[in-house]
């Protein structure tokens, strides 16, 4: 869906660069074969454009085209720099929404012309790069390369902006990896550069040598794309396998990540951190494995040394973990996700805001998950009651801060309900008590 | 030496560097040396002559430097300096600089500004307390000096004059016969690391060498045709793009080596939860990968192999009760296979790993009269298992020779091929590595 604002402001951008592309009173520069130079540059931004890569798991696009444009910048003046930019309306990309299309090609377009301008405007000089006016090139290029930058991700920003509502075009965390992106984008501005000032030389083929550093950074990015998705899969998998011996408790520390994922979203974590805090959700309790079974399956009250077991797997799996070159943060959400806010839980028994910001969110949503499903000992609770005894635990046990966002966050997101258990066949061992549940606190027997 | 494939690189098994250096890196250090030596005296001698271009060297001496600070981890433990190397061969191939004529250097001028440019990016690291990296140093040092012993005298007015396919072909051929020793180089010395056979070493060193070398290759090409155009500043211009590929694969190897560490470290939850002893899947897997590579195993299937030998235990967690000293070669066969078949089922289920499956779902099998035969990968585990189970975290050599015994008269179990590799390679266990 794109929103009507967004709409007015796709016309307004289209208009504008049809406008000032018209008033651009401008003439291809006098080197050498000029049209077939502009049809060159424009085939080297479709490639690029069509090798456009995920910059970071899901969101945010990256795409070396800006060394086309630039290229025309420096060779051929602005209006050729926004013909080439205007390619992008025929790039090659499956592109459902006629209206995007239209967008990239004025973004692009209108970009490409300000770089021009703004090149020229500080005495660049259009046409072959000279040794003797590397002066002027240089200041008025880098000049352009920001201009550019700066126009292309104002004018993306905008319909971010205009679109928040609609989660198709809504980049998660674009803010958070903006550096990045801009550094990225700068880094291939430079390739303009020397792109025009090879053309001098070798014609289209530097446009063609180019390419190679270019694909092979792309085949690096495909290849890290490819590794993240292979490591969150083997994840789960792994995680799921330490959950096959109890079957109440299956799907457990993927229900914890997501609801640690929609807190964190809620209370605007950055990309990194929502990542780390995704695995952190799903191995918060690997440390169980630590405890014996007959432990777990215990009905009457634990002896001290029973309930010092079950307190002590946070540590357990923090061992485990500890290798992985995680976040710090994410081991500390992990080793301290029973803490309480009163200072009475374990294993540190930390209190307030000593406890890492990751642990009170996995709390939060550790809790939350085991009141929603069933147990041995009772049914799955509502999720409003749920909520209330969320609500009634905030400034005890959790942060209240934590629980109104997660409380926000169950408003536009659906809590992935666990099915329902039906004891199966196999080996899987019952957990009796369960160490999450805040309604049915563990019983310890009373030491005389 | 044993060592897993990508294991070299964790810090308790770190061993001093001095004992590590062996026939090949030895002569790869002494080449370099005399390299070093040889250039130094050289450009000594040349240093009142009106040929040096004091500001290029310095520019690509610096350039040079920037490189090596940022040097790049590749997977299995290597590490590259791409940049560096884009530097140090372009001030090889480079064929003028605008209004200065032809560029006319000696090779050794070559030699010795880069040495110097690797040796200061190398100071941070030092200092750092990251090692020195000498051998990847030699290793670019002697590749850079190959390429230019053959330019630096055949470079002439041709070269500015003809059509740019000239010169550019020439260069092509050179990057890639640069490329080409660098990963000679590096083959040999790592064939001596770790016990891989030559001619696997180098098609491994290749395939994983090569997308960059490719990247380097254009890069200095590049370089070297802009410096004719624009002179020296180029350099500081192209600097941008090639940070820009080196973190696209610096992020690539992260995440490898990440995806690495969580494998390992949860394989570990067998032992946490007591169904196997303390270390027991790291030993099978050091084990396993060593005797893999002995095999004549390529690096993709030693990786699996690896993965296989780490979570072989995993089919465990679906029983009950842990078997006593989580020892599965003392469990009947139908139970081992069950166990398996249990531990396949949790890795395919990850969708990425089957090959790692399969080699897990065979593990059991006896080596001789099972239809299909199992993997090798699976024969190896199997061995190794059994070899630890028996012996375990003991240095004891009369026990190990037992277990080996062991598994010597059962050869329908137990691969002799694998088993005999397996005893070389556990005879040279180093204790204080496991």
């Amino acid at each position: 869906m794109v929103s009507r604002a967004a709409w007015l402001y796709i016309s307004l951008v289209v208009a504008a660069t049809t406008v000032l592309v018209g008033m651009t009173a401008d003439h291809l520069a006098p080197i050498p074969h000029p049209v077939f130079a502009l049809v060159t540059l424009q085939v080297l931004f479709l490639v690029c454009d069509s090798v456009k890569t995920p910059l970071t798991a899901r969101q945010t696009m990256w795409s070396p085209s800006s060394s086309a444009t630039l290229a025309a910048v420096v060779l051929l003046g602005p209006l050729a720099a926004a013909l080439v930019g205007a390619t992008s309306l025929i790039s090659m990309k499956r592109q459902p929404r006629i209206a995007e299309r239209f967008f990239n090609g004025a973004m692009h377009a209108l970009s490409g012309l300000a770089a021009g301008e703004a090149y020229l405007a500080l005495k660049g000089p259009v046409g072959f790069p000279h040794p003797g006016h590397f002066r002027f090139i240089i200041t008025a290029f880098a000049a352009a390369a920001a201009v550019h930058v700066l126009a292309n991700h104002g004018l993306i920003w905008g319909i971010y902006r205009l679109n928040r509502g609609s989660a198709e075009l809504r980049p998660e965390g674009l803010e958070s990896r903006l550096p990045l992106l801009l550094a990225s984008d700068l880094g291939y501005a430079c390739l303009g550069l020397v792109i025009a000032s090879l053309w001098e030389i070798m014609w289209w083929f530097s446009a063609a040598l180019v390419l190679v550093p270019l694909f092979v950074a792309r085949w690096a990015m495909g290849q890290f794309a490819e590794q993240q998705r292979a490591y969150a899969a083997t994840m789960n998998a792994l995680c799921q396998a330490v959950e096959t011996k109890d079957y109440y408790t299956r799907g457990h520390g993927d229900r914890v990540s997501r609801g640690a994922v929609m807190i964190a979203r809620q209370i605007g974590m950055s990309s990194d951190r929502t990542e780390a805090i995704r695995y952190a959700g799903m191995l918060h309790d690997v440390g169980k494995l630590g405890v014996p079974t007959q432990v777990l399956q215990k009905t009457g009250p634990l002896t001290e040394d029973e309930f010092a077991a079950i307190q002590l797997h946070p540590m357990r799996g923090l061992e485990i973990v500890r290798e992985i070159g995680f976040l710090y943060e994410a081991l500390n959400g992990i080793m301290h996700h029973h803490e309480r806010i009163d200072g009475c839980g374990y294993p540190m028994g930390l209190a307030g805001h000593e406890i890492p910001e990751f642990a009170r969110v996995i709390a939060v949503a550790d809790a939350f998950d085991s009141m929603t499903s069933t147990r041995s000992y009772r049914e799955a609770k509502s999720l409003e009651t749920a909520v209330d005894e969320l609500r009634r635990g905030a400034g005890t046990q959790f942060d209240p801060l934590i629980v109104e966002a997660f409380i926000a966050s169950l408003e536009h997101e659906t809590w992935p309900l666990p099915a329902p258990a039906v004891k199966p066949a196999d080996l899987a061992v019952v957990t009796v008590q369960d160490h999450d549940d805040p309604t049915a606190p563990l019983r310890v027997v009373e030491v005389p | 030496m044993t060592g897993g494939t990508l294991a070299e690189r964790s810090a308790p098994d770190r061993i001093a560097y001095w004992q590590a250096v062996d026939s090949g890196r030895l002569l790869l250090m002494a080449a370099a040396a005399m390299l070093v030596t040889a250039a130094f005296a050289g450009s000594a001698l040349a240093i009142n002559s009106h040929h040096i271009n004091w500001r290029a060297a310095l520019a690509f001496g610096g350039f040079i430097a920037f490189g090596e600070l940022l040097r790049l981890a590749l997977p299995g433990g290597r590490e590259a300096a791409p940049i560096a190397m884009v530097g140090a061969m372009s001030y090889a191939l480079l064929m003028s600089l605008p209004g200065q004529g032809v560029s006319r250097y000696d090779a050794l001028l070559v030699i010795a500004v880069s040495a110097i440019g690797m040796t200061v990016g190398a100071l941070p690291h030092i200092a750092a307390g990251r090692s020195a990296g000498l051998t990847g140093m030699c290793a670019r040092l002697v590749a850079v000096a190959c390429v230019a012993f053959i330019f630096r005298p055949i470079v002439s007015v041709r070269f500015v004059d003809e059509p740019w396919e000239f010169a550019f072909s020439i260069m092509g051929l050179l990057v890639l016969f640069g490329w080409l020793v660098e990963t000679l180089v590096g083959a040999l010395i790592r064939a001596d690391d770790v016990g891989a056979r030559f001619r696997v070493a180098v098609r491994d060193e290749a395939r994983l060498q090569w997308p960059l070398g490719l990247a380097v290759g254009a890069s200095v090409i590049i370089a070297v045709f802009g410096a004719k155009v624009l002179g020296l500043m180029e350099l500081a211009i192209f600097i941008g793009p090639l940070l820009v590929t080196q973190i696209a694969f610096r992020r690539y190897a992260a995440i490898r080596a990440t995806y690495l560490q969580t494998v390992r470290s949860l394989a570990r939850v067998t032992e946490v939860a007591g169904y196997v002893e303390a270390g027991h899947s790291r030993r099978v897997s050091r084990l396993a990968v060593a005797v893999g590579r002995r095999l004549g195993m390529a690096e993709p299937q030693l990786l699996a192999l690896e993965y296989a030998a780490l979570m072989h235990d995993i089919g465990q967690l679906s029983l009950r009760d842990p078997i006593p000293g989580g020892a599965t070669v003392l469990v009947s066969q139908p139970d081992q296979e069950q166990i398996a078949h249990l531990g396949a089922e949790v890795i395919r289920e990850a969708g990425v790993l089957d090959d790692v499956a399969e080699l897990v779902r065979c593990q059991a099998w006896p080596a001789r009269g099972h239809d299909p035969a199992p993997p090798l990968g699976s024969m190896i585990i199997h061995a190794a298992n059994a070899f630890d189970d028996m012996v375990g975290s003991s240095t004891d050599r009369d026990r190990s020779v037992a277990a080996l015994d062991r598994l010597r008269i059962d050869p329908a179990t137990f691969d002799p091929g694998v088993v005999g590799v397996l005893a070389e390679v556990a005879g040279r266990r180093v204790p204080s590595r496991l």
